[in-house]
């Protein structure tokens, strides 16, 4: 049947054996043994991915990488640090709290930051920071033959380069699938001065993304934009007990000194009434800010309460801005037209969103009107230039869908690079590319 | 009155960091492990800051009793906004022995010195937790206490206080000057951002001696033994 209702019956698709080496010379001794022995090797960190990458589909060697815990090497006035796979997102920032610096990205789980190198994520202010593909200066990579390898050569951190390949940022995004990260030395920044959040209602989704896109034109250096559709908005309503309009609303955060945030926070607000948005409402202090921003980050509960017992799948196309209305347009037609429960939610300074899909998982026949609707979804944004992956990464569920998005040389070029460095395809198999079995 | 806040900021072992003891059973290991501000103090100086932004006082002072990387501890209440620093040195065996009745002694006389008019401390400090230091030198000073404090508003020379107890929220009204130790809830600490750290570095910190102040440290306790607490046991349904 469908990959995506194959994610949802064999949820569990357990290694035969699950280590949990210690060094990275212990994670090397074992890639060699599992080389040797021709063991599948599932890399590890917190097991929070949203694309089935931990799944081990031929058996084979979990490396569970949770005991290299170590933040290495902080350089507080170069903002770099390098941390171990075990280390996730928010046990650094509270690391570094004292310094001033912080790691901005932030996806929604609390995961380990080599994973987040290893599926490219991304959090809520890519618009402002980037994603993982900006972020990252070097990687040490176990390969699947045991070697070690230092992406920008070993201890290096220059903040820009032009030596050879990048290889850093050929192993961000590869999900395990090329080698097992064992450090990430990452780019660190200023924890901002102040910062300041609002609310604004739209009267449409036009509206909103035409909003977003005058305020980025404006050079506004806006952190977080975050748009949820009226849908959303009624489930955040009931959910946090809130009574916020329902229409398509967009959060939006402005980081800087008190001064920048004045003007930022004014010219953003022109924009937005001048586009039929409402007044802002308003958040400075960390306790108002928190509160304000409980409602987006409560979404995803907020949208398994519209219908309990049932689970929730989100899905993830990236758009460039300019057909961003057209796709959300698009989409909730679809979702109406195929009875489906998908509020959205996204970060749409990206031109990314997401379908928070809620859906009955025993019964087989909603299971297969979401699937069609996700590639569907997938489709319409390819069509429209974009990605059918934002951030989550392709794993098990995509593969086709990435066939379509790269055409047969680009999937022809990747196949080549996992040859090359794992020719015996032991480094997570079944993720990324589709092999054809012999 | 002086407008005068005194905050006591501990330097203890980071929060998160895993405690390990120390193989001969006297202690726990501190070399090379990360130290921090413990988190309640933490929130005596957000506190301390915010009354200050507020002008209802004057000047944040913060102290820190210990060896020299106190000063480090000293230095992030200055980047929160703390006015200057006083460094009270105590090292080696001292401050091994250092515990709440030596530092309520050393902040009786620091607050007299300094005309204080409220001192602001954590409620207990994470390593320790003996939730004793507020009190004592409420005591040593006859000043009235506001501990457990999940909420402080002036009203002229007087301090509304909300205490968090286990029988629910108790509102109590103290004269000043007085002590007032911090509750979890009393607010969200800032974070410390690089413009306010390198505005720090320009802030005074001065050195003073417990023999500067007339207290002696000596312990009356001592400790005998440190060991882990027993492993736990599987459960049985």
């Amino acid at each position: 049947m469908a990959q995506l209702i194959a994610l949802f019956l064999c949820r569990c698709r357990p290694p035969d054996v699950v280590v949990f080496p210690r060094c990275v010379e212990e994670v090397s001794a074992l890639a060699k043994v599992c080389h040797k022995h021709r063991l599948p090797i599932i890399p590890f960190g917190t097991g929070t991915g949203l694309e089935g990458g931990v799944g081990a589909m031929k058996g084979g060697v979990c490396f569970s990488l949770r005991n290299m815990e170590q933040v290495l090497d902080l350089h507080p006035e170069d903002f770099d640090v390098t941390v171990e796979p075990g280390v996730t997102r928010k046990t650094l920032n509270a690391y570094l709290r004292d310094t001033g610096l912080w790691f901005p990205i932030d996806p929604g789980a609390d995961a380990s930051l080599c994973g987040m190198a290893a599926t490219s994520a991304s959090g809520t202010n890519a618009v402002r920071y980037g994603t993982m593909r900006e972020n990252v200066i070097n990687l040490e990579v176990v390969l699947a033959d045991g070697s070690v390898v230092h992406t920008a050569g070993k201890g290096r951190r220059p903040r820009k380069t032009s030596a050879g390949y990048n290889l850093t940022n050929l192993f961000v995004g590869s999900e395990g699938t090329l080698g097992i990260i064992t450090k990430t030395t990452l780019r660190l920044y200023g924890i901002p001065e102040a910062m300041v959040s609002a609310v604004c209602s739209f009267p449409s989704v036009q509206a909103a993304v035409d909003s977003t896109v005058q305020t980025l034109q404006a050079g506004v250096p806006i952190a977080r934009i975050e748009f949820l559709d009226d849908v959303m908005i009624d489930a955040c309503n009931r959910f946090s007990s809130l009574s916020y309009p329902v229409t398509p609303t967009l959060f939006l955060e402005f980081h800087g000194s008190e001064q920048s945030l004045e003007e930022q926070v004014k010219t953003a607000e022109d924009i937005t009434q001048s586009n039929g948005g409402s007044d802002f409402q308003w958040a400075r202090d960390t306790e108002t800010r928190n509160r304000l921003w409980k409602a987006r980050h409560d979404a995803w509960y907020a949208a398994l309460a519209l219908r309990p017992g049932c689970k929730a799948y989100s899905t993830d196309v990236c758009v460039p801005l300019s057909r961003l209305p057209q796709i959300i347009v698009e989409t909730k037609e679809d979702l109406i037209e195929n009875r489906l429960t998908g509020p959205i939610a996204g970060h749409v300074g990206d031109g990314n969103f997401h379908c928070l899909m809620v859906v009955d998982p025993n019964d087989p026949e909603e299971m297969h009107r979401v699937h069609l609707f996700t590639e569907r979804l997938a489709r319409r944004a390819l069509a429209m230039d974009g990605t059918c992956t934002g951030e989550h990464g392709v794993g098990l569920g995509k593969r086709a869908l990435l066939c379509e998005e790269m055409g047969p040389v680009g999937i022809q070029v990747m196949q080549s690079l996992k040859d090359a460095l794992d020719p015996n395809n032991l480094m997570n198999p079944g993720k990324i590319l589709q092999r054809e079995e012999p | 009155m002086s407008g005068r806040v005194l905050v006591g900021v501990k330097r203890v072992i980071d929060y998160a960091v895993k405690i390990r003891v120390k193989p001969d059973n006297t202690g726990v290991v501190t070399d090379g492990v990360k130290h921090s501000m413990n988190p309640f103090c933490e929130i005596a100086v957000e506190e301390a800051v915010k009354l200050k932004e507020k002008k209802l006082i004057k000047e944040v002072v913060a102290v820190s009793c210990g060896p020299q990387q106190s000063q480090e501890t000293i230095r992030t209440a200055l980047a929160m906004g703390a006015d200057r620093g006083i460094h009270v040195d105590v090292s080696g065996k001292d401050y091994e022995n250092l515990g709440p009745l030596q530092v309520s002694k050393i902040l009786a006389a620091l607050a007299k010195q300094e005309d204080a008019q409220l001192i602001l401390l954590g409620k207990q400090a994470i390593d320790d937790d003996c939730n004793q230091t507020g009190q004592m030198t409420a005591a040593l000073l006859d000043w009235p206490q506001g501990t457990f404090a999940s909420e402080v508003s002036l009203e002229g020379d007087k301090i509304n206080l909300v205490r968090e107890i286990d029988g629910g929220l108790e509102h109590i009204k103290i004269n000043t000057p007085a002590v007032i130790t911090a509750d979890l809830r009393l607010n969200t600490p800032r974070y410390a951002t690089l413009p306010n750290i390198m505005k720090a570095k320009k802030k005074k910190i001065v050195t003073v001696k417990p023999a500067d102040l007339g207290v002696d440290v000596t312990s009356r306790l001592e400790v005998l033994k440190v060991e882990e607490p027993p492993q736990r046991q599987a459960g049985r349904v």
